[in-house]
């Protein structure tokens, strides 16, 4: 590699200090990023992937110390006072971020937002900075830039925020772009759109860019070259090929094992029939009246769904299609039309009271294992809090017993019961999610993207746990995921939803391989072909 | 910038609440510290320091009125000699020179015409300065003698009020009843605030609607027409009137729980208990309250001050503490009646209600970052 570099990191270290001592964050990792170059750096969430560019960038929290030594071409800008780092930060070296949500301030319209740096960075007039900004919404390829520009952020879609956000960091005409997770929040074909617009963008201005993620199959499709993280440490580099195709270290190999993997067999033909959904219809919002404008959404628009014992239907789709309304609706959470039959018994439309003999039998395990368990309550309690409404009868003590079942059930020490969940890694949390789940021994659980917020190698682990668990206790699932790996390695029968309605049904395979509706197709390429997309784009 | 979790497997050995860690953090800061030990010393101040004082916070000493604050014993040497003559005048004797040492007093009398009676050692006792006296009339000649008094030695550290009352005797009632004042009136707030909050929050729609409008209603109330009438109902009971204090000063509580039940409601373990048939009552109890603690702990140290500002303005329009009672905002006022010809009576009152406040507000805002979630 012959080219001019444009950052170079040396052994830089990261140390935050906390109540518990110092930890060491990053324990001196070097890098070098080209001219016009694409460099990913991967690594599991804790690694100290995003902390080593926070650190270049000055952006450490307020307990974080970084020390070594970080040049932009030549010049020393580690620990730089602020004033002489935001000539480079903001400039030459910007970034954009996971969160396209909350990156932009929602009380100043797109163009006020964009107009800021190219003012304060680029001494520009304000009606220059405006033609500038009206030229790089255009660069974004953002639909109808002229309107935009005078929209809030929450007008915008999440990719169109994204866009807007390399926009903004296009502004200066930077040398080095650090992307730090910028698809992670976004679905599988804006995540496609997205990089095939850096992709692009890099080609036409020669700018170099900085990858951080988790997602081996981004790196895979957009990266030349790849650093591989883990505990703070390099544990490999290399050309992206020869990282993929010949991997040196046990755990790069690990990683790319990683991919969920296996598939399920249907059950029985005349297998009993758990749940039953006829016409779901779920409406949010009011109707028109008195000085009111109608503010009805249908999100969910008559699906009819029936899970049978021990099968696993997967629900995908992207985000805002209705996917986990469904779910919810199914189980009562949320007012619905249509019937809902549950073993027989009528279940549509009954209240709290009413549902509360079912609710044992019918579990839901949430998303976020960080916010599904209450942070004041002890695993124990959290685990038992079910058993005190389905099973008032149980002492003390055998609830106990019970809850140390569930957690050797789902892989988990007993001893551990008396923790906090913000003592657990994520993996865990969502292991005591599941726990809480199955020490009511459900029937069907409700699993609403229970592996999204997981790293790839977690998200196997519990992958197998709801394999096993399925087989021991003879489970019916509703798999609600926009992951299409994973559905594909847990689901028998496959329901893909857009705008509420479902587009297309059936076995696993039948869809996945051929698929008949087009938005099924252009989903399925955009998970499983992203290299392929981004070649026949660019060319 | 906030702190950045780490994100570490649990430590077999340690299991840490989050209570646990924000006491952690809460040790760190120094001036909450200080300021929960300023609290402890005031506390324990109030409430036993009016037992041990060595005066009455009620008892009068005409003969000291608006007597500075000195570490000397009252009555001062200058003024032992004039006290005696001043009660010997009417005993009709000539004085010799007087001597005071060690707290007593030695005067020798003397009479012209006639024999001394012992009984003009009542005289003495009549004053407040003096007691035991005693008259030693010479045996060779009665119409001479020497008498003797201990003198009653009175410490007012902190000078006495326009009535002669010791003031740190007041001092110390006064941090009594505004202690009790601000812990009971924000007990109530609390109670009331919390449960109403939760309950309008989670239970929403139109309930909520109703009830905050309730709040709205009792908000638009001017609060001094409230108290006139309360005490005009109840007479001047001081702590049925802090209840009703305590009763009006939830409205705050209640809105500020809402808001955090508003947002706990939509936070998945919420939707995990309801998935789980727990019935809204035990969802309230069990998961939004022990949820919205850190914030209305918070508020909760930040209501006390509040509340006892609001009783010093209270004491001042006189709807307040009654004679011979007393509290912070009854001596600060009478200090600033005060202040041209006795400035300790003001300064004395208004520099523990300074250092009560400043403690408060430090401990609150000491909470506030402790407790904070963001920092989690």
């Amino acid at each position: 590699m012959t080219r001019e570099p444009v950052l170079e990191i040396d052994d830089i270290r990261v140390t935050f200090d906390t109540p518990d001592g110092a930890v060491e964050a990053v324990r001196g990792v070097s890098m070098r990023v080209g001219q016009g170059e694409t460099v990913a750096v991967v690594g599991e969430s804790g690694s100290g992937k995003s902390q080593v560019m926070m650190s270049a960038m000055g952006l450490l929290a307020s307990n974080g110390q970084a020390t070594g030594s970080v040049r932009y071409r030549g010049q020393e800008i580690l620990n730089l006072p602020t004033d002489k780092l935001n000539k480079i930060r903001g400039a030459k070296i910007t970034m954009i971020f996971q969160e396209p949500m909350t990156s932009l301030d929602p009380l100043y319209t797109i163009e006020d937002q964009l107009c800021e740096p190219l003012m304060i960075h680029g001494g520009k007039s304000r009606g220059k900075a405006s033609a500038r900004v009206l030229e790089l919404l255009k660069l974004v390829q953002i639909p109808e830039p002229e309107r935009k520009m005078k929209a809030y952020p929450y007008e915008l879609s999440g990719g169109q925020r994204q866009r807007v956000m390399i926009a903004m960091a296009l502004a200066n005409d930077p040398d080095l772009l650090i992307a730090d997770e910028p698809t992670t929040a976004l679905d599988v074909t804006i995540q496609a759109e997205i990089l095939h617009l850096l992709a692009d963008l890099q080609k036409r201005l020669g700018m170099s860019i900085l990858f951080i993620t988790h997602d081996l199959g981004i790196v895979e499709a957009f990266a030349d070259r790849v650093y591989v993280m883990r505990h703070g440490k390099l544990e490999e580099e290399g050309e992206t090929a020869q990282i993929f195709n010949a991997p040196v270290t046990e755990y790069t190999r690990m990683l790319l094992d990683a991919e969920p993997s296996g598939t399920k067999a249907a059950p029985a033909q005349d297998a009993q029939v758990m749940l039953e959904g006829h016409g779901v219809k779920v409406t949010f919002g009011q109707p028109a009246g008195f000085l009111r404008k109608d503010t009805q959404f249908t999100a969910v628009r008559g699906i009819d769904v029936a899970l049978r014992q021990e099968q696993t239907i997967g629900i995908v789709g992207e985000s805002g299609s209705g996917k986990s309304t469904l779910g919810r609706a199914l189980l009562q959470l949320l007012p619905a039309e249509g019937r809902v039959v549950y073993l027989g018994h009528e279940i549509g439309g009954l209240d709290r009271k009413g549902m509360r003999p079912y609710r044992d039998g019918l579990q839901m395990v949430f998303q976020d294992p960080y916010g599904s368990l209450s942070p004041r309550m002890t695993v124990s309690e959290i685990i038992t809090e079910g058993l005190l409404v389905h099973e008032p009868g149980l002492s003390s003590k055998e609830r106990a017993k019970r809850a140390a079942q569930a957690l050797e059930d789902v892989g988990l020490e007993p001893s551990m019961r008396n923790r906090f969940p913000h003592e657990f890694s994520g993996g865990q949390r969502q292991r005591i999610a599941i726990a809480r789940a199955v020490v009511l021994r459900p029937k069907v659980i409700v699993l609403d993207e229970p592996t999204s917020a997981l790293d790839r190698s977690v998200q196997k682990q519990v992958i197998e746990l709801l394999r096993r668990l399925q087989k021991e206790h003879a489970l019916s699932y509703l798999f609600i995921s926009h992951d299409l790996a994973v559905v594909r390695a847990l689901s028998d029968y496959v329901m893909v939803m857009k705008d509420g309605a479902v587009v297309e049904e059936g076995q696993t395979e039948q869809v996945f391989d051929n698929p008949r509706a087009s938005y099924t197709h252009e989903l399925m390429r955009a998970a499983f072909d992203l290299r392929g997309i981004l070649r026949e784009k660019l060319a | 910038m906030t702190d950045m979790p780490i994100d570490t497997a649990p430590r077999p050995d340690t299991s840490r609440s989050l209570w646990a860690t924000a006491m952690l953090r809460l040790k760190r800061n120094k001036a909450a510290m200080a300021s929960i030990v300023v609290l402890i010393v005031l506390a324990i101040a109030g409430a036993f320091g009016p037992l041990v004082a060595p005066h009455s916070y009620s008892e009068v000493y005409p003969e000291f009125v608006k007597v500075r604050p000195s570490l000397q014993p009252y009555p001062q040497a200058e003024q032992v000699i004039p006290a005696a003559e001043s009660a010997l005048r009417r005993a009709r004797v000539d004085l010799g020179g007087i001597e005071v040492e060690d707290g007593k007093v030695r005067i020798p009398v003397s009479s012209d015409s006639r024999d001394l009676d012992p009984r003009i050692s009542r005289y003495l006792d009549r004053s407040d300065v003096f007691s035991n006296a005693e008259l030693t009339i010479d045996a060779a000649d009665p119409k001479k003698g020497m008498m003797e008094a201990s003198v009653q030695e009175l410490y007012f550290i902190m000078g006495t009020d326009a009535n002669g009352r010791d003031l740190f005797s007041r001092i110390l009632i006064s941090l009594r009843i505004s202690l009790m004042i601000g812990a009971l009136a924000t007990a109530v707030a609390l109670v009331i605030g919390v449960a109403y909050g939760a309950t309008a929050g989670f239970v929403g729609g139109r309930i909520d609607n109703v009830m905050m409008r309730f709040v709205d209603v009792m908000y638009s109330l001017p609060f001094v027409f409230f108290v006139i009438l309360l005490v005009v109902f109840f007479g001047r009971n001081l702590v049925l009137m802090f209840l009703a204090v305590g009763a009006v000063e939830w409205l705050d509580m209640a809105r500020i729980t809402r808001g955090q039940t508003l947002s706990l409601r939509r936070r998945e373990f919420v939707q995990a208990a309801e998935a789980m048939g727990v019935s809204s009552g035990s969802i309230i109890k069990r998961h939004i309250i022990p949820n919205t603690a850190g914030t209305v702990i918070i508020y909760m140290t930040l209501l006390i001050p509040k509340v006892i500002l609001l009783e010093s303005f209270l004491s001042f329009l006189g709807l307040g503490v009654q004679e011979p009672l007393t509290s912070l905002g009854v001596l600060i006022s009478e200090g600033a009646k005060n202040m041209r010809n006795a400035p300790f009576m003001l300064f004395y009152p208004a520099a523990t209600m300074t250092v009560l406040l400043f403690a408060l507000n430090f401990l609150g805002d000491g909470l506030r970052d402790a407790l904070d979630p963001k920092d989690r």
